[in-house]
């Protein structure tokens, strides 16, 4: 059946199949497969719920998922179909814990998954996904194969199958508070610098604050320009703010790289300097994984509904241009949003920055497959971490920067620190002349202060209410 | 006892049974793992209506995977409703129907009971064709797909051998060609048989599927 073009037939194996992922892996510390294979399996026990259950019965090896994946549709490998990632979780699934797993075990109508197996799947679990959830979209059966990577995950990390680099971030967020040496010290001195430049206030731990700001090392460490820009924003709000050093550090290293317990003490750190100072919304930073960190995932960490409201800044912003407590100067240029999928697809806030995008008077150009159905840049998941996955992150991400120059804009904007990162990082690679800029520091850039009469405001009550549903 | 007899019988009610209960035992399965409680702020509390938007949308792909997906939606679509056609139109199945239920309904014109079982011959063979030369379909493939394709296009040719001998017989196909009959009649009970244990199964769990997803997306405000 090979034919020109074709990966060939391997007829000795049990199934029909063509070759397996390329060996490409690392570990963490020593021990014997037997006891990484134990980790893994009562971690994937431990995980597999009734609705990853059901996913795993519906599939139908129809193959549409490969057609949304900017990895398999940048390459061509079919190796890359989402749902094949998923490959030995689906045989240890039925194996272990499938309805008729007896069966499967008692006539080993399917061998049990080895190590040598996780090890071949982690570069397609952590480097060839970044759970951007686009193959949700195309699946006829609904199936959320990214959440399914995700619990995939757990147990490579339970494993100790992680790629390194993205192992070593987490573990370094985990031990110092953030995976970019943004250290409580190194916070407040940053913002007390900031503080000065711009001279602007920051409020540092006050003791009690209507809103909590937080921050993704990424900001804190690259663009500190996103510090101030959210500083002057809570300033012109007129809302009673702080950061807290107690809890700032946005990203979640612990969720991108399997470790729950990592991903709880992130989360936890937010969640107790919130209550600390009594804040009623917690407002995330341009951050796409921070907000499903804390907005979906927040409150399964803590055991019970969040006492505050989280936003992103964008929804932030949004709420309160439609209020009118936040006014903005019309810019009059044309823009390309890239949205960033944690927020937008997987988030529910699509519409919050087209909101704020038509505030500051700019004529949105839309990509190609935008909004809820846009491309990831590539950085996501942690793939930007891992710098072995770059060459393929690559091929994926010229895919966005193709659709962002079809559009003509004159500007680019976003609202994720790891995509603009990605952006920065992919631009230096192809020598793009383009610059992805931020959502967040063009509001503060374009505010408009007290008294200027430019902009007919507060908006209306039905404007009101779109905000309130982002 | 003849094969036909075992057929309409014992054969029937043992594929029947086992149709019943491994799919409720599937789904049973699958239901009593436990579910967390989503405890974060919902930004809609229409999941209901959410979930039945999700069976509704899937229907049709989305407009950006059109050129990839067009084909083979429409192709699972033509041979999904050829059998329906074959199954529930035609006159002798109508009759089977009724001996086994009372329930009977008209059948289809004879123009589009053919037309639907060349729909869904060619779609068939077409979907074989295609996950035995697409890269993508061969590598996801497993014995699942080519077990249930077989149980799937054996009743039709089975069947299909018993249009073509009932053009000469001027009596009920019963009597002048058990064997035949009893062929098809096992054939279609194969069917039954591993309808529960494969991804034929999806005539249930498309449902169940991705009304979970339309719930919890639709609880988050997210896209479907």
């Amino acid at each position: 059946m090979s034919g020109p073009g074709l990966p060939p037939l391997d007829l000795g194996q049990a199934r029909l199949s063509v070759q397996e992922p390329q060996v490409r892996y690392d570990k963490q510390g020593e021990r014997s497969d037997a006891e990484r294979l134990a980790a893994a399996n009562a971690t994937f026990a431990r995980d597999f719920g009734r609705t990853a259950a059901l996913y795993m019965e519906s599939c139908i090896h129809c193959g549409n998922c490969a057609e949304a994946c900017h990895f398999y549709l940048s390459t061509g490998d079919p190796k890359y179909t989402p749902i094949w990632k998923l490959e030995p979780f689906k045989r240890a699934y039925q194996r272990e814990a499938g309805p008729f797993a007896w069966a499967y075990r008692t006539l080993n109508l399917k061998p049990a998954v080895t190590v040598a197996q996780l090890e071949q799947w982690q570069e397609l679990v952590y480097d060839s996904c970044t759970m951007c959830g686009r193959c949700t979209m195309a699946c006829p059966m609904g199936i959320d194969i990214a959440g399914l990577v995700g619990l995939a995950r757990h147990a490579l990390f339970a494993a100790g199958l992680v790629p390194h680099e993205l192992w070593a971030v987490a573990e370094r967020a985990s031990r110092e508070g953030s995976p970019l040496g943004a250290t409580p010290k190194v916070l407040k001195d940053r913002l007390e610098w900031l503080a000065d430049d711009h001279e602007i206030e920051i409020r540092v731990d006050a003791p009690e604050a209507d809103v909590l700001a937080t921050f993704s090392s990424i900001e804190i460490m690259k663009y500190p320009e996103s510090l101030v820009a959210t500083a002057r924003i809570l300033n012109h709000t007129g809302h009673s703010w702080s950061v807290s050093t107690r809890g700032y550090e946005a990203t979640n290293f612990g969720m991108m790289s399997g470790n729950v317990a990592w991903q709880r003490a992130s989360t936890m750190k937010l969640i107790d300097a919130a209550i600390a100072c009594k804040a009623k919304i917690v407002l995330l930073p341009e951050c796409g994984h921070a907000y499903t960190a804390l907005r979906w995932q927040g409150a399964a960490m803590l055991g019970r509904p969040l006492p505050f409201r989280v936003l992103h800044i964008s929804e932030f912003l949004a709420e309160n241009i439609a209020s009118g407590r936040l006014r903005v100067g019309k810019i009059g240029r044309t823009a390309a949003f890239h949205d960033p999928c944690q927020i937008s697809r997987r988030g529910g806030a699509t519409r919050a920055p087209r909101f704020v995008l038509e505030a500051l008077g700019l004529e949105l150009r839309e990509t190609a497959d935008a909004g809820d159905l846009a491309f990831c840049c590539g950085g996501g998941g942690g793939v930007i971490a891992n710098r072995r996955a770059d060459a393929l992150r690559y091929k994926a991400f010229e895919i966005k920067m193709h659709q962002i120059d079809a559009t003509g804009a004159e500007i680019r904007l976003t609202s994720c620190a790891n995509c603009r990162q990605t952006f920065d990082d992919g631009a230096a690679h192809f020598h793009w002349d383009k610059e992805m800029g931020s959502l967040l520091e063009l509001v503060a850039d374009n505010l408009l202060e007290p008294g200027t009469d430019l902009s007919p405001c507060p908006r209306g009550e039905e404007e009101l209410t779109a905000a309130a549903s982002y | 006892m003849e094969l036909l007899e075992f057929a309409r019988g014992p054969g029937l009610v043992f594929s029947l049974a086992v149709l019943i209960v491994g799919l409720a035992w599937r789904i049973y399965a699958v239901y009593r793992r436990p579910a967390k409680a989503d405890l974060s702020e919902p930004r809609s509390t229409a999941m209901a209506a959410g979930a039945a938007r999700a069976i509704l949308s899937r229907m049709w792909h989305h407009e950006t995977f059109r050129d990839q997906t067009l084909v083979g939606t429409l192709n699972a679509y033509g041979y999904h409703i050829g059998l329906a056609i074959v199954f529930f139109g035609f006159v002798p199945h109508i009759a089977f129907v009724k001996r086994l239920t009372g329930l009977s309904w008209p059948s289809v014109p004879g123009w589009l009971f053919v037309a639907a079982v060349g729909f869904a011959f060619v779609g068939l063979f077409y979907a074989l064709m295609a996950r035995l030369t697409s890269p993508v379909l061969r590598l996801i493939s497993n014995f699942d797909d080519y077990a249930s394709w077989t149980v799937t296009i054996l009743p039709m040719i089975t069947g299909m051998a018993l249009v073509h001998l009932s053009l000469d017989s001027p009596y009920p196909l019963k009597s002048t060609y058990p064997i035949p009959v009893a062929v098809h009649l096992l054939s279609v009970e194969l069917l039954l048989l591993w309808l529960p244990f494969g991804k034929l199964s999806h005539i249930v769990f498309v449902f169940l599927s991705r009304g979970a997803t339309g719930a919890a997306f639709a609880r988050k405000g997210a896209a479907l």
